[in-house]
């Protein structure tokens, strides 16, 4: 279901953007038949294996690995000791306060481990096998050191430290105050002045991103040039970090992601792996590989959330909302990597969501504990926020006695009111909220569900309906350069295309956007085919090679087609500009009177005459005829750089059944409308929104990484780190509302991580509204049975035992603080 | 993970595997599927000297009837089970809880007798068998035979009444036909998840009266359980929702189930009746 604002003519030429293409790429990913970083194989490579820390928090007090050495088919084993002087750190891009502490992040611990799973020795072997046998001898102890887990205690007076160079587990202390930049008025008036205050403690719990394909790194060595093949996100930004961390000067470090499964942030990163890997082949001159087991990923990969959010929100007792505050403890692990701390910096902006909150501030410590870092992960820093305002809204709406979606809709921004520059400071593109949420409701069938909720709690039936709300937005298409620049990211925002016209008439489209599943392939070709009038089969896309697309930002935050498609626009534009003077030429018109139109260059006024751009191509490739004074190439080149992110947003409800005997909650129907501006596919669109629905409801339901009292992961496999399969999520009925974006001519929003940051708390809602009548005030997620259940007989949030096998929160306390507790 | 290295013996008949068992050294394993073993071998939390796969043991594979028992071969696959005739008339319980085994990929290679001799007290059969009162039987080395019931089979935690040089052959369950109604409730987080808590129930009505009740508890305690003082309370009762619903009160009484991630005990217990009262309620037709 598609609701646009203007209706389409009925003459329009076929147009391939809108065109529900199967993605070209698919059959390929499929069936394996391609080459992932793990089928690779050079003459004479290595194999890597590592010793990782069974330990939190230890120095390591003796380390042998000379029977190791002894092992068959081992070439040579490394510790800490002997990279200690070249490994550098791994680097951090975003210091998110001038003040930040980073202790620096070795790829192989030197002294001391600093959580499980971190690599203490590397073996290199003749084979695989080999590697994983000779780790077993290696003779190592460790002098354990307190192990630091839980944020609200590691922040205290007097706490035991995971860096002992550092005074304090705080990292830094960032803050926004809308009030101090002049976006909105001031926040401590508004709650001195508030009719009515409603505060809540959220935990956001710890998550691992779970991508299909595991980590590999390849590395090829050809005298001084290296190249690393990587199931990586991000070949581009790899390239310039691996470089600037080993000493590899840039141009002989080529850095190719060939074709990548999955991501979701979570090979968003500079691993310590991908580093020891390079340094070993350095060391040796010897291509090496090394490729992670499910239970190394879980545990060293980079994680995702872990915040414990404090927030306040003020309203007048008519339901408007007078003013926000929000303190977080964002859990760093022991480390920073990458983008670590800026993951809850750029949550900062979008806790105000889509209402006119007239003052806000926020404040963040970012805090080390002994466990993996977290980093990137699926939305990154706005799903928390959403997260927190959507619960909150519905709080609020049951201390008001008030209907929550009225209360929304006596906040949120008006349809007349874009754009909106709001209290965060962020100017809101485009949308309609009340027109998403009307087709939502009637996607769900809202009333009749009401009806049916009603009927099951008067008749006491023992499995009770709830109906949960998700009005959301969020800020995408990442991003500006001269913004991030401004939020001290370490890099732009830009991204890169060209189109290479081949003599066939075939196009190249080489972009710096990498693909890790997402479909570029199809969109990309989808746009070009519009564009330069060619057929869709004609074009190729090129992608993950830095020496084919040498400029590129690759792919996260949503950005692939907001920025990384736009560039394919302007390269597009540029070939056309080219083309047309030869077109003139060859026709012998006035570039002035040409038209181009499905591909042909045609002399206005005379029908016939015509020239095609792909027959453009070869009469340039043979450039036997063409203008003085211009190259001999139609080939172009064009970097975009956004202007303002993109603001998708929707309305997302959930209907819930809860079994108040067991505790087990079951979806009974799920229905979204999203608005992410025009639409190049709609089959890429509604997989983007199923597979983060899958991911958000995972959130809400099932997913938690769980560390023991000792700092160990206990869900070290998928048999206690539960992903949903499709066998127990519901059909999810979705639609979309067109608003096109105004920040780039594609008119589009991303679309990546709508459906993950929206879907998490319409499903927490959904089920505290089938319960709250029976004295549940919240539930901490996941929602596991046990904690529902002890939640339904026992009243609130189920107390300590609802929190029992998560010890990283502070037992349960999960509503009935908020900032004024979490100050003292 | 890559598992440690061992030796591989891949026999044809039942003597050639107990030849196999007793030549394969200090620490054997009889690989039936290995859809558990496999996975602990590659954690390296079992390295076993000898592997002793049963895959070509055609003679372990099937299932036949013998006067009022059903007999099913140790190496009979999960999905063998699923699309087994006499399985579908007789052993109803035994399809029912072999339905919710994981996910097809697993219960292509997983077999019957596999996840009996594994006894994860997690898992979906051993509580069945247990409720059927199967007899179990075992070779030995040498090629002797012996029979042990169920209540004698499941020792403790992941430990059976199997010996060493030992090997399932297969195990024998009663025809469940005219009169007797089966479930087998599972409760578990997501479908390939291991059970939480799951009683597998089959009653026998005579008209309005229950004649016989078998109740096996999954994952209530080290071994398989019987919800016996449940059973004694359903036999000779009428068939309706209060007797049943005191009956299953009763369901926990002697379970000591273990607390998790995903449960602690008290939960286990209160699921373990709610459960057991909506598995004999399907199972007498209520």
């Amino acid at each position: 279901m598609t609701l646009t604002d203007e209706p389409t003519t009925a003459e329009a030429p076929a147009k391939e953007v809108g065109n529900a293409r199967l993605r070209k790429e698919d059959a390929r990913l499929i069936t394996g038949k391609t080459t992932w970083t793990d089928n690779m194989v050079l003459p004479g490579m290595l194999h890597m294996a590592f010793l990782r820390s069974p330990v939190a928090h230890a120095t390591i007090s003796h380390l042998d690995v000379s029977a190791a050495k002894d092992r068959p088919n081992v070439v040579a084993v490394f510790t800490g000791q002997d990279f200690k002087d070249e490994q550098g750190t791994i680097p951090c891009a975003w210091p998110v306060t001038p003040d930040m502490v980073n202790p620096g992040h070795p790829s192989i611990a030197v002294d001391t481990v600093n959580h499980v799973g971190e690599a203490v020795a590397i073996v290199v072997a003749r084979t695989r096998t080999a590697a994983v046998d000779a780790v077993e001898a290696i003779d190592v102890d460790y002098e354990n050191l307190p192990v630091v887990l839980d944020m609200e205690e590691a922040v205290k007076d007097g706490a035991d430290l995971v860096h002992a160079s550092t005074s304090s587990n705080t990292s830094y202390h960032f803050v926004f105050d809308a009030g101090e930049a002049g976006t909105g008025s001031d926040t401590e008036a508004a709650f001195r002045d508030a009719e009515v205050t409603v505060s809540r403690r959220f935990v956001q719990q710890r998550l691992i991103p779970a991508f299909m394909e595991p980590r590999s790194a390849v590395v090829g060595v050809q005298g001084d040039n290296f190249t690393l093949w990587s199931a990586t996100q991000i070949p581009h930004i790899l390239r310039v970090m691996g470089a600037l961390t080993t000493g590899i000067p840039e141009h002989k470090l080529r850095v190719v992601a060939p074709d990548v499964g999955g991501g979701f942030g979570g090979k968003l990163q500079v691993c310590p792996e991908e580093i020891l890997a390079l340094l070993v082949a350095r060391r040796l001159g010897k291509p090496v590989k090394w490729t992670e087991t499910r239970s190394e990923s879980l545990m060293t990969a980079h994680h995702g959330r872990d915040q414990i959010q404090y927030i306040d929100v003020a309203a007048r007792k008519d339901g408007t909302v007078t003013g926000l505050r929000v303190r977080l403890l964002a859990d760093m692990g022991a480390y920073l990597r990458l983008i670590t701390p800026g993951v809850p910096a750029l949550g900062a902006f979008m806790f105000p969501g889509i209402y006119k909150f007239p003052a806000y501030r926020f404040e963040c410590d970012g805090v080390f504990t002994n466990k993996v870092p977290t980093d990137a992960y699926r939305g990154a820093g706005r799903p928390e926020a959403t997260f927190a305002i959507e619960r909150i809204m519905d709080e609020l709406a049951v201390e008001l006695d008030m209907d929550p979606m009225e209360l929304r809709r006596k906040n949120w921004i008006g349809a007349e009111e874009f754009p909106f520059t709001t209290v965060a400071g962020l100017e809101y593109d485009s949308g309609d909220y009340e027109q998403a949420t009307q087709a939502a409701l009637e996607l769900l069938g809202y009333d009749e569900l009401r009806a049916e909720q009603k009927q099951r709690r008067e008749s006491g039936d023992p499995v009770q309906l709830g109906i949960g709300i998700s009005t959301f937005t969020e800020m995408c298409g990442l991003a500006p350069s001269r913004v991030l620049g401004s939020l001290s990211f370490g890099a732009g925002g830009w991204e890169q295309a060209s189109i290479r016209m081949l003599p066939t008439g075939k196009v190249e489209v080489v972009t710096g956007s990498t693909p890790h599943g997402q479909g570029h392939e199809t969109a990309w070709s989808q746009i070009v085919a519009d564009e330069l009038g060619v057929p869709f089969e004609d074009v190729e896309v090129l992608h993950g090679d830095t020496a084919i697309s040498s400029r590129g930002l690759d792919t996260y935050g949503s950005r692939s087609l907001v920025v990384g498609g736009t560039a394919v626009v302007k390269a597009a534009e540029k070939v056309v500009a080219k083309a047309r003077k030869i077109a003139a030429h060859l026709l012998e018109a006035s570039e002035d009177d040409l038209e181009f139109s499905g591909g042909t260059f045609s002399v206005k006024g005379t029908p016939g005459a015509g020239l095609g751009i792909q027959e453009i191509a070869l009469a340039i490739f043979a450039a036997h005829d063409y203008p003085e004074g211009i190259e001999p190439s139609i080939d172009a080149e064009a970097a975009f750089d956004p202007v303002n992110f993109s603001f998708p947003h929707g309305t997302h409800l959930c209907a819930m059944e809860v079994d108040t005997e067991t505790g087990f909650v079951k979806i009974r129907k799920y229905a979204s409308v999203d608005d992410i501006g025009t639409i190049v596919n709609p089959i890429i669109v509604e997989g983007q929104m199923h597979g983060g629905l899958a991911q958000g409801i995972a959130q809400a339901l099932y997913e938690e990484a769980i560390y023991d009292a000792d700092g160990n992961l206990t869900t070290g496999t998928f048999v206690d780190y539960l992903l949903p399969s499709a066998a127990d999520l519901p059909t999810f009925h979705t639609g979309n509302t067109v608003h096109a974006a105004t920040s780039n001519p594609l008119g589009a929003k991303g679309v990546g991580e709508a459906g993950c940051i929206a879907s998490t708390p319409a499903v927490v809602n959904a089920a505290l509204d089938a319960v709250r009548h029976l004295g549940v005030s919240d539930i901490r997620m996941p929602l596991t049975p046990e904690r529902v259940w002890r939640a339904i007989h026992q009243g609130g949030d189920g107390g300590d035992r609802a929190a029992e096998g998560s010890n990283a929160y502070g037992g349960a306390r999960t509503t009935e603080s908020g900032i004024e507790e979490a100050a003292q | 993970m890559i598992p440690a290295s061992f030796a591989y013996a891949r026999p044809t008949t039942v003597d050639e595997a107990l030849q196999a068992i007793a030549a394969g050294g200090e620490d054997v394993k009889i690989m039936a599927g290995g859809q558990s073993l496999i996975p602990v071998m590659r954690l390296r939390l079992a390295a076993p000297e000898t592997v002793v796969d049963l895959t070509k043991v055609t003679e372990l594979r099937g299932v036949r009837e013998d006067g009022d028992s059903l007999v099913i071969g140790a190496m009979t696959t999960h999905s063998d089970i699923l699309r087994d005739p006499l399985v579908a008339r007789y052993g109803k319980l035994i399809a029912e809880a072999t339905e919710t085994v994981a996910d097809p990929a697993v219960r292509h290679r997983g077999t019957f007798g596999g996840a009996l001799a594994h006894a994860d007290p997690a898992g979906d059969l051993p509580a069945v068998a247990l409720a059927l009162d199967a007899e179990f039987v075992i070779a030995g080395p040498g090629g002797a035979r012996r029979s042990v019931p169920a209540s004698a089979f499941f020792v403790d935690y992941l430990t059976t009444a199997l010996e060493e040089g030992e090997l399932l052959v297969e195990v024998r369950v009663p025809k469940l036909g005219e009169g007797w109604g089966v479930r087998y409730e599972k409760f578990n987080r997501v479908a390939q998840a291991w059970s939480i808590v799951a009683v597998a129930a089959a009653v026998r009505r005579e008209g309005s009266t229950i004649a016989e009740a078998r109740i096996g508890l999954t994952n209530m305690g080290s071994t398989p359980l019987r919800a016996t003082a449940t059973e004694q309370a359903l036999v000779g009762a009428d068939v309706s929702l209060e007797t049943v619903t005191a009956a299953a009160a009763q369901a926990a009484e002697g379970t000591e189930p273990s607390s998790d991630l995903n449960a602690q005990a008290d939960y286990r217990q209160h699921l373990a009746r709610v459960l057991t009262g909506r598995a004999v309620r399907a199972a007498a037709g209520l």
